[in-house]
C-alpha cells in the first residue's frame, strides 16, 4: 500500500514540473494564439542560466534566488523576442508564428552549446531538500514533496492573478475574444507582451527547478516541448486548470502504467491525447473555438490556373531541370532527387493545409508509411520496384483514411494535435515492432533496380513523379472538388447550406494528401535504400510545415519553392558547418520578418504592385517563380 | 573562448565552402561522418582524437608519402542525412573510404550505403551487433567493441556476484534492447539459478526517473543491470541515490565508466558499480602514455573514450591504406582483413571472419575520489576473448 | 380536384431551452410563389423558428413538411437538396474566392460534381453562374474577390448562391439588415420578381416594417414564441394585438434600426 501512495506522490512531482511549463504555454496560446514552438527553448535557457547562477551564488538564498533570477532573466529575453520578432507577425497567416519560433528554437539549440559547452551539466541539489523522507519503508525525496506543493501553489497564484486583477480580467477576456479587447481600447500590444513574459517566466522557472534532479543539456527543449503541447491540448487550450489536471493525469498514468507495461512511456501521452480528442474534441476543460475571424490583410489574390504563357514558362523550367544530368555530378543529382521528393511531400501538405485549411502536424506519418510500404513489399514480398512504387503509397493511403476520418472531425490546433498524436502512434509502432520493422535500426537494402539505379535515372524518375504530382494536385485545386474544398475552408456554415458534406470533402482531401505524401515516401525509401522510424518522425513533419510556410501558405505554388529553398539550404548547411541549426534558424527568422507572406507570397505581392503601376501584359515576367513548377 | 572559436570556424567553413576541402590530387582523402551537432558531448573529444591522429600521421610522412586529408561531415543525428553526407563524400569529394558514425542506426545506414556503392567503410562507434553480424557486409569494418563484447565482459564479473534476483533498466530502443537481451542470455547460461524480477524501459532521453526507480525498488531485486547513459543516467542516479535504490544492491552498468558519462555525475557518482569504461588516469602502458601525453599537450584537456575511438579510427584507416598501397576498395578489404596494428590499448586486429576489431575495454568499479567519479580496480579486457566461436559467427553473418 | 399539399407546412413547432419556451406550437403554411414575412419583436423566437425550418436546429415536437415530405430530423445539406435555398442574417460566403466562384461552388454541389477531381471548375457552368449573377445585378463583379465586396453586394451574392439549386423555397433571414434604404427596396423588389417568375415560395424575417408591408403577400407575427396574428399586410396592420406588441418597442426599434443602416 505504502508503495502505491509513494508512486502516486512521485507521479504528482513529475506532474508539477510538467504543469509549470504547460501553464505558460497555455496562457500564451490562449491570448496571442501563438503556437510557441520556442517554449521548450525558454525552458532550457532557464535551466542553463539557473545552473550558472547556482554555481556562483552560494547558500540557500543564493540557490533559490538563482531560480527566480534565472526565470526573470529569461522572461526579459522573452519580452525582447516578442517585441522584436512576434509583434511584426501577429497579422501574418496563422501558424506563421510557429515558423518564427521554430527558427528561434534551432538557433537556441546551437547557442547554448556555444555558450555553455557540449557536456551535460549537473547542478547542485536544493539546500534543505537533499534527502528523502521515510514513508512506511518507502523513500520520498523531499524535493519531490516541495514540487508537489509548488504545483498547486503556482496554480493558486495564477488563479488569483486571473480572477482578482484587472490584468487577469483582460487576459481572460482576450482568451475568449481577442477582437473584443482591442475594441475596449486596451493597449493590446502591451497585453500580449506581458502575457508572453509571464508564460516564458513559467517555462524558465520550470527549467530552473530541474537543476536538482536532472542534467542540463542542449536537447532538453525537444524532450519537453512536444509533451507540454500534448498536456496543454488534453487540458484544453487556454485553460490553466485543464493544464494542471492533464499534467497530473499524464504523469500518474505513466507512473502506474510502467508497472504493468514497462514500455508504455514512449507512447502514453499520445494515446491519452488521441483518446481525449476523439471523445472531447476541445480537451478536458477547453471550450469550442469561436470560428476564426479573418485577420485583416488576409484577403488573398484570387487563385487562378496558369495562363498559357505561364504554362510554357513552367514547362521550360521543368525542361531545364531535366537537363541537370547533362552537366551535374552524381552528388548534385542525388541532392536533386531528394529535393524533388520533398517537393512531392510539401505539395501534398500544401494541398491539405492551404487548399483545405487543415494544418497537419503529423504529415510525416503518411510519407513514412509510404516508405515502409515499399520496404515491406520489396524486402518481404520481393516484388519488383515498379510494383512497389505503385503499391507502397497505398499504406500511406490506408493510414490517412483511418486517421483522417477522426482528424477531420476537429479543426484548427486540435486537428493539428490529433494528427500529431496519430503520427507519434505510427512512429512508436515502427520503433517498437522490431520483428517487423526492424525498430530504430530500420529496414536496409531497399535499393532501386538497375533501370533506376544510376543517379541520373533516379533523378529523372523523381523529377518526373514530382512534376506529375504537382500538376495533378494543382489541377485538383481548380477542379470542382478543389472548389468545394476551398469552400469548406472559408465557411463551414455556407458549405452545409449548399448541400456539401464538408467532413467528407475534408476526409477525401486528407486521403489524397496522405497518399501523395506516401508517393514521396516510396521514392525516398529507394533513394536512401533504407527506411527508419525517422521517416515518420516529428522533425520531418515540422520540416514539411516549414517548407509550406516558407513558400507562402496562401499561394498555389508556394510549397514547391518552399521545398526547394528549404531543402537545398539545409543540405548545403549541414554539409558546410556543424552550426547548421544556428544559420538555418537565423535564415528562417529573417524570412519571417522580411517576407511575412512567405517567399512566393512576397513575389506575388511585388508582381501585383508592378501590375498595378504598369500596363497589363507586362505582369508575366514578374511572376516566373510562381510558374517555375 | 570556445564560443569564439566556433564562430570563427563556422564563418570560415561558410565562406571557404568547398575551397577548404579542395585537396591536392596526390593527397589521400578519407571521408568522416558523425553526429557533431546532435551529440557534441561525445563527438567533440572524438574529433580531437582523430585530428591528433591526422597530425601525427602527416608529421610521420603521411601514407606511403602522400598527405592524409580527412573531410568531416555532420549527420545531424539522422540516418537519411548521413547518407546524403556519405554520398557527397564519395561522389563529390572522391574519398578513398568512409569512417565514423556514432548512433547504431546511422552506422547501419552508412554500412548499407557502402555495400551498395562498393565503398570501404570503417565504423567507429556504433555498438549494435548487427553492423558486423546480422547485417554485416563485405565493405564494413568496425573498431569499437560491440554490444555483445561489452555484455560478455560484464557478465564475467556479474556472474561471480551472489545476487540471484535481477532487474534491468534500459533505454527503449535497439541498443538498450539488445544489450539487455545479450546480457540476459549470457548470464543465464552461466547462472541458471538467476531470476529476472523486473524490467524498465524508459524512452531514450525522456526517463521519468522517479517512477522508474520506485518501480524497480518495488520488485526488490538483489542486483540491477543498467544500460541508460547520458542525461538519463544522471536522472536515474540522482533519484536512485535519494530513494536509496542502490543501497545494498549490486549494480552492473554498461559504459558508465567512460569519462563522457561518469564525469557529469561528480559527487553523486554511485560507488561500487561494475562498469565498462575508460580510466585514462590509471592506465600505465607505454602506448597509452604516449597517446595521453600527445593529447594533453595538444588540447590541454584529458581524453574521453571518444578521443581514443577517433584517434584509433584514423590510425587504423591509415594503416589499412598504407598496407593496401591503393584506394581500390577491394584491395582495402584484403588489406584490412586480419590486419594487426598498435593502439593506445595495445595491439588490435581486424578479424577476417566478421570485420570486427579486437579493441577491448576496461572493466572496473566506480568510486568517489575528491568529489569526482573514477573507475578503480580496472582491468583491460581484450576484445578477442569475448567474441563467440568462429562457427557461431559464421551462422550470425550473412554470406557475402 | 384534389388539393395539392402546400409548399411548406409547419405544424405545432415547439422548442424550449431549459424550461424557457423559445417557440411554442407554431403552425403555418406557404404556397408556391407566395412571399411570407415572419415578424416579431426581438426575442420572439424568429431565429429559432427559422433554424428549425432549415435543419440547423431540431424541434422538440412538431413537424415541417416540404411538398408533403417530412424535413424534421434532416441536416441542412439534406434539406437544401430537397430544394430549399437560404441566406443568412450575417452573410456567409467564401471570402477568398471570387464572386463567380462562390456561385460555381453551389452549382457544382447542385450538379453533384463535388468529387470530380480533374474537371475544370473555372469552366464549370460558367454561363449559368453568369446568368445568376446578372439576375441579381452582380454581373459586373464576377471576378472580384468576395472578401472585397460591400455588404449589400454580399447579400445579393448570397441570393444568387441561394438560387443556384433552382429552389422551390427560399429562406431569407433578415435579407436587408445592414443595407441602405435604397438597396433594401431594390433587393426585395428583385426577390419578389424572381419568386413570381419562378414560382418560388419565400419566407423571410425582417425588422424593417416598410420592407415587410410593401413586399410580403402575407405576414405572420410571433411574440414570445407564439403565433399571435396571421394575414395580409392590411389585416396585420390593423390587428390590435400586433399593435400592442409593436407599440413603443417595435416602432422605436424600427426607427433606430433605419437610422443605423443609413448612417
Amino acid at each position: 500500500m505504502a508503495f502505491y501512495v509513494v508512486q502516486f506522490l512521485t507521479g504528482l512531482a513529475s506532474a508539477a514540473s510538467l504543469f509549470l511549463v504547460a501553464s505558460g504555454l497555455s496562457i500564451i496560446f490562449g491570448v496571442t494564439r501563438i503556437v510557441n514552438f520556442a517554449h521548450g527553448a525558454f525552458y532550457m535557457i532557464g535551466a542553463y542560466i539557473a545552473f550558472t547562477l547556482t554555481e556562483r551564488l552560494s547558500g540557500a538564498f543564493g540557490f533559490w534566488g538563482s531560480m527566480v533570477l534565472a526565470a526573470i532573466a529569461v522572461a526579459l529575453i522573452g519580452v525582447l523576442v516578442e517585441m522584436v520578432l512576434l509583434r511584426r507577425i501577429y497579422h501574418a497567416p496563422e501558424l506563421f508564428q510557429l515558423l518564427a519560433t521554430f527558427g528561434l528554437t534551432l538557433m537556441v539549440e546551437d547557442l547554448v552549446v556555444l555558450i555553455w559547452g557540449p557536456d551535460d551539466l549537473v547542478g547542485r541539489r536544493a539546500p534543505g531538500f537533499r534527502g528523502a523522507i521515510d514513508f512506511f519503508g518507502q523513500n520520498i525525496p523531499s524535493y519531490d514533496l516541495f514540487l508537489i506543493v509548488l504545483g498547486p501553489v503556482v496554480l493558486g497564484i495564477l488563479w488569483l492573478l486571473f480572477q482578482r486583477t484587472r490584468w487577469g480580467v483582460l487576459v481572460r477576456a482576450a482568451t475568449q475574444d481577442r477582437d473584443m479587447v482591442a475594441a475596449l481600447g486596451v493597449n493590446q500590444k502591451w497585453l500580449f507582451t506581458s502575457v508572453f513574459a509571464v508564460g516564458v517566466f513559467l517555462a524558465a522557472l520550470g527549467g530552473a527547478l530541474q537543476i536538482p534532479r536532472d542534467a542540463v543539456h542542449h536537447a532538453m527543449d525537444l524532450r519537453i516541448i512536444v509533451e507540454v503541447f500534448v498536456v496543454v491540448v488534453i487540458g484544453g487550450l487556454g485553460s490553466i486548470v485543464g493544464a494542471f489536471v492533464a499534467a497530473v493525469l499524464v504523469s500518474e498514468l505513466n507512473a502506474f502504467g510502467i508497472l504493468i507495461f514497462p514500455k508504455i512511456s514512449i507512447i502514453l501521452v499520445f494515446l491519452v491525447m488521441a483518446v481525449v480528442l476523439i471523445v472531447r474534441p476541445w480537451g478536458l476543460f477547453g471550450k469550442p473555438e469561436a470560428p476564426a475571424r479573418k485577420t485583416p490583410g488576409l484577403t488573398v489574390n484570387p487563385w487562378r490556373p496558369l495562363t498559357s504563357n505561364e504554362r510554357l514558362l513552367a514547362l521550360a523550367a521543368l525542361v531545364i531541370a531535366a537537363t541537370l544530368p547533362l552537366f551535374a555530378g552524381n552528388y548534385a543529382l542525388t541532392v536533386g532527387s531528394e529535393i524533388a521528393i520533398f517537393v512531392i511531400f510539401a505539395v501534398s501538405l500544401h494541398f491539405l493545409m492551404s487548399v483545405g485549411g487543415l494544418a497537419s502536424f503529423g504529415h510525416a506519418a503518411y510519407f513514412g508509411l509510404g516508405a515502409y510500404g515499399v520496404a515491406f513489399l520489396a524486402k518481404m514480398a520481393g516484388l519488383p520496384m515498379i510494383v512497389c512504387l505503385l503499391l507502397g503509397p497505398l499504406l500511406g493511403c490506408m493510414g490517412a483514411a483511418v486517421f483522417g476520418f477522426f482528424a477531420v472531425q476537429l479543426s484548427g490546433v486540435y486537428f493539428a494535435m490529433l494528427t500529431l498524436a496519430f503520427a507519434q502512434i505510427v512512429w512508436s509502432i515502427a520503433f517498437q515492432w522490431v520483428s517487423v520493422t526492424g525498430g530504430d535500426n530500420g529496414i536496409l537494402g531497399v535499393w532501386p533496380e538497375k533501370w533506376a539505379g544510376s543517379p541520373s535515372h533516379f533523378y529523372w524518375l523523381a523529377l518526373g513523379v514530382a512534376a506529375l504530382v504537382t500538376i495533378a494536385l494543382r489541377a485538383m485545386v481548380f477542379s470542382p472538388f478543389g472548389y468545394a474544398l476551398r469552400a469548406t475552408r472559408d465557411s463551414l456554415l455556407r458549405t452545409e447550406a449548399i448541400g456539401i458534406n464538408a467532413k467528407r470533402i475534408q476526409w477525401t482531401a486528407f486521403v489524397i494528401a496522405g497518399t501523395t505524401a506516401g508517393i514521396g515516401g516510396a521514392l525516398f525509401a529507394y533513394l536512401k535504400g533504407s527506411v527508419f522510424p525517422d521517416n515518420l518522425g516529428i522533425s520531418l513533419s515540422v520540416d514539411a510545415l516549414v517548407m509550406v510556410l516558407l513558400g507562402g501558405v496562401e499561394t498555389v505554388s508556394g510549397a514547391v519553392i518552399g521545398a526547394i529553398v528549404y531543402k537545398a539550404l539545409s543540405i548545403w548547411l549541414i554539409s558546410q558547418t556543424d552550426l547548421s541549426k544556428l544559420v538555418l534558424g537565423a535564415f528562417i527568422m529573417l524570412i519571417v520578418v522580411v517576407f511575412p507572406k512567405g517567399i512566393v507570397g512576397m513575389l506575388e505581392m511585388l508582381a501585383q504592385r508592378r501590375r498595378k503601376s504598369s500596363p497589363p501584359g507586362s505582369s508575366l515576367l514578374a511572376k516566373p517563380i510562381e510558374s517555375a513548377e | 573562448m570556445r564560443a569564439r572559436n566556433y564562430f570563427v570556424g563556422a564563418a570560415f567553413a561558410l565562406l571557404a565552402g568547398g575551397m577548404a576541402h579542395s585537396a591536392v590530387a596526390q593527397d589521400i582523402k578519407i571521408g568522416e561522418i558523425n553526429s557533431y551537432s546532435l551529440l557534441p558531448a561525445f563527438t567533440e573529444p572524438y574529433r580531437k582524437g582523430w585530428q591528433l591522429a591526422v597530425e601525427e600521421i602527416n608529421a610521420a610522412g603521411g601514407i606511403n608519402g602522400k598527405k592524409l586529408v580527412v573531410i568531416s561531415k555532420d549527420d545531424g543525428g539522422k540516418p537519411a542525412d548521413a547518407q546524403t553526407a556519405a554520398n557527397e563524400l564519395v561522389s563529390s569529394e572522391g574519398v578513398a573510404m568512409l569512417t565514423g558514425t556514432f548512433l547504431s542506426n546511422i552506422g547501419l545506414a552508412v554500412s548499407d550505403f557502402a555495400n551498395q556503392k562498393k565503398v570501404f567503410f570503417l565504423a567507429a562507434e556504433p555498438l549494435t551487433d548487427a553492423v558486423t553480424w546480422s547485417k554485416g557486409n563485405k565493405y564494413t569494418f568496425r573498431l569499437r567493441p560491440s554490444n555483445y563484447m561489452q555484455a560478455a565482459m560484464l557478465v564475467e564479473a556479474a556472474a561471480k556476484l551472489p545476487a540471484k534476483r535481477w532487474a534491468t533498466i534500459a533505454p527503449n530502443y535497439e541498443y538498450g534492447q539488445s544489450a539487455v537481451a545479450v546480457f540476459k542470455k549470457l548470464m543465464s547460461e552461466k547462472r541458471p539459478d538467476i531470476q529476472w524480477v523486473d524490467e524498465q524501459w524508459p524512452p531514450q532521453g525522456k526517463i521519468d526517473a522517479g517512477p522508474v526507480v520506485q518501480a524497480v525498488a518495488a520488485a526488490n531485486p538483489e542486483a540491477i543491470l543498467n544500460v541508460t547513459f547520458g542525461a538519463d543516467l544522471v536522472k536515474l542516479v540522482r533519484e536512485g541515490n535519494t530513494r536509496g535504490l542502490f543501497k545494498g544492491r549490486e549494480v552492473v552498468s554498461f559504459l558508465t565508466g567512460e569519462p563522457e558519462y561518469l564525469d557529469p555525475l561528480k559527487d553523486e557518482t554511485p560507488e561500487g558499480w561494475i562498469v565498462t569504461g575508460y580510466p585514462w588516469y590509471s592506465i600505465k602502458t607505454p602506448e597509452h602514455d604516449a597517446f595521453l601525453k600527445a593529447y594533453q599537450a595538444k588540447y590541454n584537456d584529458y581524453p574521453r573514450l571518444g578521443s581514443i575511438v577517433g584517434y584509433q579510427t584514423i590510425k587504423a584507416a591509415a594503416a589499412i591504406l598504407a598496407k593496401a598501397g591503393s584506394t581500390d576498395p577491394e584491395k582495402l578489404i584484403t588489406a584490412a582483413e586480419g590486419l594487426s596494428m598498435p593502439s593506445p590499448f595495445g595491439e588490435i586486429t581486424f578479424r577476417k571472419i566478421d570485420h570486427q576489431s579486437t579493441l577491448g575495454a576496461y572493466v572496473g568499479k566506480t568510486a568517489l575520489k575528491d568529489g569526482k567519479g573514477v573507475m578503480v580496480d580496472s582491468v583491460y579486457k581484450k576484445g578477442a576473448d569475448y567474441l563467440p566461436s568462429d562457427a557461431e559467427v559464421e551462422k550470425l553473418r550473412p554470406k557475402d | 380536384m384534389s388539393v395539392a399539399p402546400p409548399l411548406l407546412a409547419v405544424e405545432g413547432l415547439t422548442k424550449s431551452y431549459g424550461g424557457i419556451h423559445a417557440v411554442r406550437g407554431v403552425s403555418f403554411s406557404l404556397r408556391a410563389g407566395e412571399i411570407l414575412a415572419l415578424i416579431g419583436p426581438n426575442g420572439a423566437g424568429k431565429s429559432t423558428c427559422f433554424d428549425m425550418l432549415n435543419g440547423q436546429n431540431q424541434p422538440d415536437t412538431g413537424q415541417v413538411r416540404l411538398l408533403g415530405e417530412e424535413t424534421t430530423g434532416k441536416k441542412p445539406r439534406e434539406i437544401w437538396r430537397m430544394g430549399v435555398g437560404r441566406t443568412f442574417q450575417i452573410t456567409a460566403t467564401f471570402a477568398t474566392m471570387t464572386v463567380r466562384e462562390n456561385v460555381q461552388v453551389a452549382l457544382i454541389s447542385h450538379g453533384k460534381q463535388l468529387f470530380n477531381l480533374f474537371g475544370s471548375a473555372p469552366k464549370f457552368e460558367r454561363g449559368e453562374a453568369g446568368r445568376l449573377l446578372e439576375l441579381v445585378g452582380m454581373g459586373g463583379y464576377a471576378d472580384r474577390p468576395c472578401g472585397e465586396l460591400a455588404y449589400g453586394d454580399l447579400k445579393r451574392l448570397e441570393l444568387a448562391v441561394a438560387l443556384a439549386n433552382q429552389p422551390k423555397l427560399l429562406l431569407m433571414d433578415e435579407p436587408t439588415a445592414g443595407m441602405a434604404p435604397r438597396e433594401r427596396v431594390d433587393l426585395m423588389r428583385l426577390t419578389a420578381q424572381i419568386a413570381r417568375e419562378k414560382s418560388i415560395g419565400v419566407l423571410f424575417t425582417e425588422h424593417d416594417m416598410d420592407v415587410v408591408f410593401e413586399h410580403a403577400d402575407r405576414i405572420i407575427v410571433l411574440n414570445r414564441g407564439t403565433l399571435i396574428a396571421e394575414g395580409s399586410p392590411a389585416e396585420v396592420r390593423g390587428n390590435p394585438q400586433v399593435q400592442a406588441v409593436y407599440l413603443g418597442e417595435g416602432l422605436v426599434y424600427d426607427a433606430r434600426h433605419r437610422e443605423g443602416a443609413s448612417a
